[in-house]
Formats: C-alpha cells, sequence, structure tokens
C-alpha cells in the first residue's frame, strides 16, 4: 500500500452525516446577498469622476498643453520614447537580458509628432498663416526642425500665456510659434479630442492616442495625485473620492512601495515577473512540499472542525 | 423628477478620503476598513456556533 | 439496434460517465458529513450568489449601453449595486480562499478544485480590471494609462490594449464572464464529484 501523505491524501470518513439543504443555504446566502448590496449601493453609491478631455485640460492649463506638445516635438515626452508597441522610442523595460515589449515588436503604431500635431493641424481647413507653417515645416531638412525646436526648447521656461495665445520669448523658430498655438486653440475648441480619435474612418472605440497625450501631460497626473491615486501611493488600489477600490491588488502594489523597485526603471516587468510567479506559488500549493503543510502545521483547522474533534 | 432622487447615495463618498501612513504603507480608510472587515469576519466565521448541528444521521 | 451496440454509443458511454461520476444525489446532496458544521463553508456560495449579482447587474448596465449610467440616476444607482456586487464577491472569495487553505481542501485528489478556484480568482481579477477601465470616466482614464506600462512591459500589450475601450469592454462583458462562468461552474461540479473534503487525522503533533 501506498503510504498515507497526510498534506496531499485525505482520510477516509466513515462518521455520521446530517441533514444539509444546500437549496436553502443558496437562497438564503442570495437574499443575504442582495439586502447587504442593495443597503451599500443605497448608503453610498457610487464614484463618477467626470473624464478629462483635452479641451479641458489645455482650457485649465494652456501652457501645460502647450509644454506636453512641444515635450511630443521634442521627445521628452513618457510617449515619445516609450518604445513598443507604440514606436520606436526607446528598447522599453528589460527582464534580465530580455526587452519582451520590444520582442514582440510594434503593434499599435503611435508616432507623436506626426499623430499628435502634424495629422490634427492639417486637418484644420481655411487656415492661411497654419498652412504656411506646415509647409515649412514639411520642407524643412530634420536638422532645421531639430534647430528650430531646440531654440523654442530653450526658451519654454519662459512660456506664457497672454491674451489666449501661447507666448515664448525666442526667434529663429520656424513655424513652431504658429504650431503650438494654432494647436493649443484646436485644443481649447475640443476639435483635438475628435482629431484624435477619428483615426480609424467615423466609428472608433479606440481611445490610444488621446490617453496617451493626456497622460503625457502633468494636468492629469496633478488630478489623480489629488485623488490619492499615484503608483507611488498605492494608487492602484485606489479609488477616486473615498470609495473603497481594488483593494485584492495590494501585493501587486506593494512592490512598487519598496526597494529595490520603488526606484527602478523597469519596476513594472519586474513586478509583473513576481506577481506571475506569486500567482503559479498559489496556484500550485497542492503540489509544493512545504507550502502544502503549512495548513496542518497552524492547526486552523482545529478550530473549523471542533465539533468533529469534540466527538471522536 | 422625486423617484429618481430617492436612488440617491445617503451618504455618498464623493468627498476626497483620508489616508493611513505608516512607514511605506498607505492605504486609504475605505480600503482599510474592507481589509480589517476581512479578517473580523473570517475570525468569525471560524470562531461563531454553527446552528443546527446535533441532528444527526446514523452513518451510511 | 441489439443493446450491446447502444451500450457502445458515444452518447450512452458519456451518460453512464456523468451519472457514474455524479448522481444525483450526488449533485444536489440533502445531508453532508457532520464535519461540514462551521460558518466558513457558507463562504463558497456567498461567491457564487455574489457572482450572481454581478451578473445581473451587469446585464441591467448592457441594456442601455456602456454610457447610460452617467446620465441616469437609475443608470448610475444600477452602477452601485454592481460595483458593490463585485466588493462583496470579492470579500467572499478571499475569506473562501482563506479558509480552503487552511483547511487544506485540496486532500484526497482534489487538487483540482483547487486549481480551477484560483484560476477562477485570477480570471476574477482580470474580470474587475477590465471592469475598471470600461466605466468611461477618469477612474478608467487613470487606471488603463497607468496599467498599459505593466501589461506593455511583459509583452502581452500588443493584443491586450488596455486604451482601446471597445477592446475592454468586449473583454469586461463577454470573454472574461464567459470563463468566469465555466470555471465556477467545473470548480462547483469537482466539490460535488470529491465531496467536501474530510478532517486532517487526530494524529499527536508531529515529533521534531
Amino acid at each position: 500500500m501506498k503510504r498515507f501523505r497526510p498534506d496531499v491524501d485525505a482520510p477516509e470518513y466513515h462518521g455520521p452525516y446530517a441533514p444539509y439543504d444546500i437549496i436553502k443555504e443558496g437562497t438564503i446566502a442570495f437574499l443575504v446577498v442582495a439586502i447587504l448590496v442593495v443597503a451599500l449601493a443605497t448608503l453610498f453609491g457610487s464614484p463618477d469622476e467626470q473624464a478629462v478631455t483635452i479641451r479641458t485640460w489645455s482650457n485649465a492649463d494652456p501652457i501645460d498643453f502647450a509644454t506636453t506638445a512641444l515635450g511630443e516635438l521634442n521627445g521628452t515626452t513618457i510617449t515619445a520614447h516609450y518604445g513598443a508597441p507604440y514606436n520606436h522610442g526607446s528598447l522599453g523595460q528589460e527582464l534580465g537580458p530580455l526587452h519582451l515589449a520590444n520582442l514582440v515588436g510594434v503593434t499599435i503604431p503611435v508616432n507623436p509628432i506626426q499623430d499628435f500635431i502634424i495629422a490634427p493641424l492639417s486637418s484644420v481647413p481655411n487656415d492661411h498663416p497654419l498652412r504656411v507653417a506646415l509647409a515649412q515645416w514639411h520642407a524643412a531638412p530634420r536638422a532645421e526642425r531639430a534647430t528650430w525646436v531646440a531654440r523654442y526648447t530653450r526658451a519654454a521656461a519662459h512660456m506664457t500665456w497672454s491674451n489666449g495665445h501661447i507666448v515664448v520669448p525666442a526667434t529663429r523658430t520656424g513655424p513652431l510659434g504658429v504650431m503650438i498655438n494654432s494647436l493649443t486653440q484646436m485644443a481649447r475648441s475640443g476639435a483635438l479630442d475628435q482629431a484624435l480619435v477619428t483615426g480609424h474612418g467615423f466609428y472608433t472605440t479606440d481611445y490610444t492616442k488621446p490617453l496617451l497625450f493626456v497622460a503625457d501631460g502633468t494636468y492629469f497626473a496633478n488630478l489623480a495625485k489629488h485623488q490619492h491615486l499615484l503608483g507611488a501611493q498605492w494608487g492602484m488600489m485606489n479609488e477616486t473620492d473615498s470609495y473603497p477600490g481594488q483593494a485584492w491588488l495590494w501585493l501587486y502594489t506593494f512592490w512598487y512601495q519598496v526597494p529595490p523597485f520603488s526606484s527602478s526603471p523597469n519596476a513594472d516587468v519586474q513586478v509583473w515577473a513576481i506577481m506571475m510567479l506569486a500567482s503559479l506559488l498559489l496556484l500550485l500549493v497542492p503540489f509544493i512540499p512545504g507550502l502544502r503543510s503549512i495548513p496542518r502545521k497552524v492547526r486552523v483547522y482545529r478550530v473549523i472542525w471542533r465539533e468533529h474533534y469534540r466527538s471522536l | 423628477m422625486a423617484g429618481l432622487a430617492l436612488l440617491a447615495a445617503l451618504f455618498p463618498l464623493d468627498h476626497l478620503g483620508g489616508y493611513i501612513h505608516w512607514g511605506w504603507v498607505d492605504i486609504s480608510y475605505a480600503n482599510a476598513i474592507v481589509v480589517a472587515l476581512m479578517v473580523i469576519v473570517f475570525v468569525a466565521a471560524l470562531l461563531a456556533p454553527f446552528p443546527g448541528h446535533g441532528r444527526r444521521k446514523e452513518s451510511r | 439496434m441489439s443493446s450491446p451496440d447502444i451500450e457502445r454509443q458515444w452518447t450512452t458511454r458519456l451518460r453512464h460517465r456523468v451519472t457514474g461520476h455524479l448522481p444525483p444525489e450526488k449533485v444536489l446532496p440533502d445531508t453532508q458529513p457532520a464535519y461540514v458544521a462551521s460558518w466558513i463553508y457558507v463562504f463558497g456560495v456567498t461567491t457564487m450568489v455574489a457572482l450572481s449579482m454581478v451578473i445581473l447587474t451587469g446585464f441591467v448596465l448592457a441594456i442601455r449601453g456602456p454610457l447610460w449610467w452617467h446620465t441616469s440616476g437609475v443608470g448610475h444607482y444600477v452602477n452601485s449595486l454592481h460595483l458593490w456586487s463585485v466588493e462583496v464577491f470579492f470579500f467572499a472569495m478571499v475569506i473562501h480562499l482563506w479558509g480552503k487553505f487552511f483547511m487544506a481542501a485540496w486532500r484526497g485528489r482534489r487538487a483540482l478544485t483547487w486549481v480551477t478556484g484560483v484560476v477562477t480568482f485570477l480570471t476574477s481579477i482580470a474580470a474587475a480590471f477590465t471592469g475598471y477601465v470600461s466605466q468611461t470616466n477618469f477612474d478608467s482614464q487613470w487606471i488603463s494609462t497607468q496599467a498599459k506600462d505593466g501589461i506593455n512591459a511583459t509583452g502581452a500589450g500588443s493584443i491586450f490594449n488596455v486604451l482601446n475601450l471597445g477592446q475592454m469592454l468586449m473583454w469586461h462583458i463577454v470573454l472574461l464572464p464567459l470563463v468566469a462562468v465555466i470555471l465556477t461552474a467545473v470548480h462547483v461540479v469537482l466539490v460535488r464529484v470529491r465531496g467536501v473534503v474530510p478532517p486532517f487525522e487526530d494524529a499527536p503533533p508531529e515529533k521534531p
């Protein structure tokens, strides 16, 4: 006969049986849960903070919007140097020698300069100065564009918003002044919100581009910080206002708070790797010696089955 | 509509909530309450007497 | 057709297999071993009924589409029911998991029951997450733009684009609930087939 392994095999039960009405139990459970849910919903409701649009962003903080647009041009935004799956801006995060996203490649192409700036501006009708500016941009060699962007960027620390215009004290910046101002006007009118989602024709359900653009600004992150939602604030498990959030993500968000992940440029992929491993451990508890002995050794089962042991 | 106003939450949690800071632990009151309740309910489920036993049938 | 021919039919053999493993008195038992006497046992069924509340309230939200709840008092209330069902669902599921862990409920050829339970738990986390990013409000904007970095870093972001509302909504209301319900069904069938795990044998504590 095979040896009895207490953490793998269960003893044969020859004891008594008791009446147990599982349908009644299920019905009562349903009623209790239904009443509880109705009570919680009636007492506390649920949160619904309005979505940020590029229109609300650029009206609330035109300088942040214009600075972000400039960041797309000079390649300093998150999206500009993201890498796969959006573009070739970087190799992306690495796990040991592997750049996993980069291995899969660019599957959701986002070119911030073209998609966030040039294409929307090109859709504006009947704007002669803008058309001249875009023609100048398109005709210029790469080096000249870079020079314009560099000069504009150097002066951008002194950017002001006056009389409905973005003003930057810089000269010889080519078409940039017109482009940034036109894009800001477009954003403030709401037209840019539309221009960014209509990339697939009439219908769309894909908000990749406007979300990436909004997330590149500091306005969006400041709203989130105010709501205590930043990654460094255990934000993943928090909810807007005072509602409970995805508390079950505690272990996932925990790793982001502690070294070395709290300062690692590859924290995302490292934490994901850990969580995959943790999930696998949980899944395989019945097969892992040591782990599967914990319940027998901590003896909580003595409390659960106390009636049974008392009757022996 | 009055009927719809009745559906509004009685005590909406639509204000910024408080957070417990303790070292690198940073948890909202709401989540802390949920987690604490989970532990309390778990312990209560272990300790509370379960009704209805004692009506045992013979083993079969 | 002679009776041995009938016995060899796939249909007949499947029926015998099913009824062999799951006779009616196992599907709907009216007694349980006497050791099934603790409140901890109610959290499995509580998780299931909370799941049914999640699905029922989700049905109502689906009737008038994903934006309805922003503009209707009734819609917002149904959204509140949906949210709190989810909170109760996870609350009960985690307690169920703790309870089953401390009973070592995988013993006696019940490992697959544990495994399907854990996979259901992980699927539920994904289902809830896709719901959070399908809210079409500030919360969904923030959660999706944050979560994209983690998912992209694994390479999965190339097919699972959390910034694509249509894709996330489809996963949330079709794919993941379907998987969660099927897994739950398998999990429950396994519990019924194998029965509730018996207590550890009362042996003296191990010698050091």
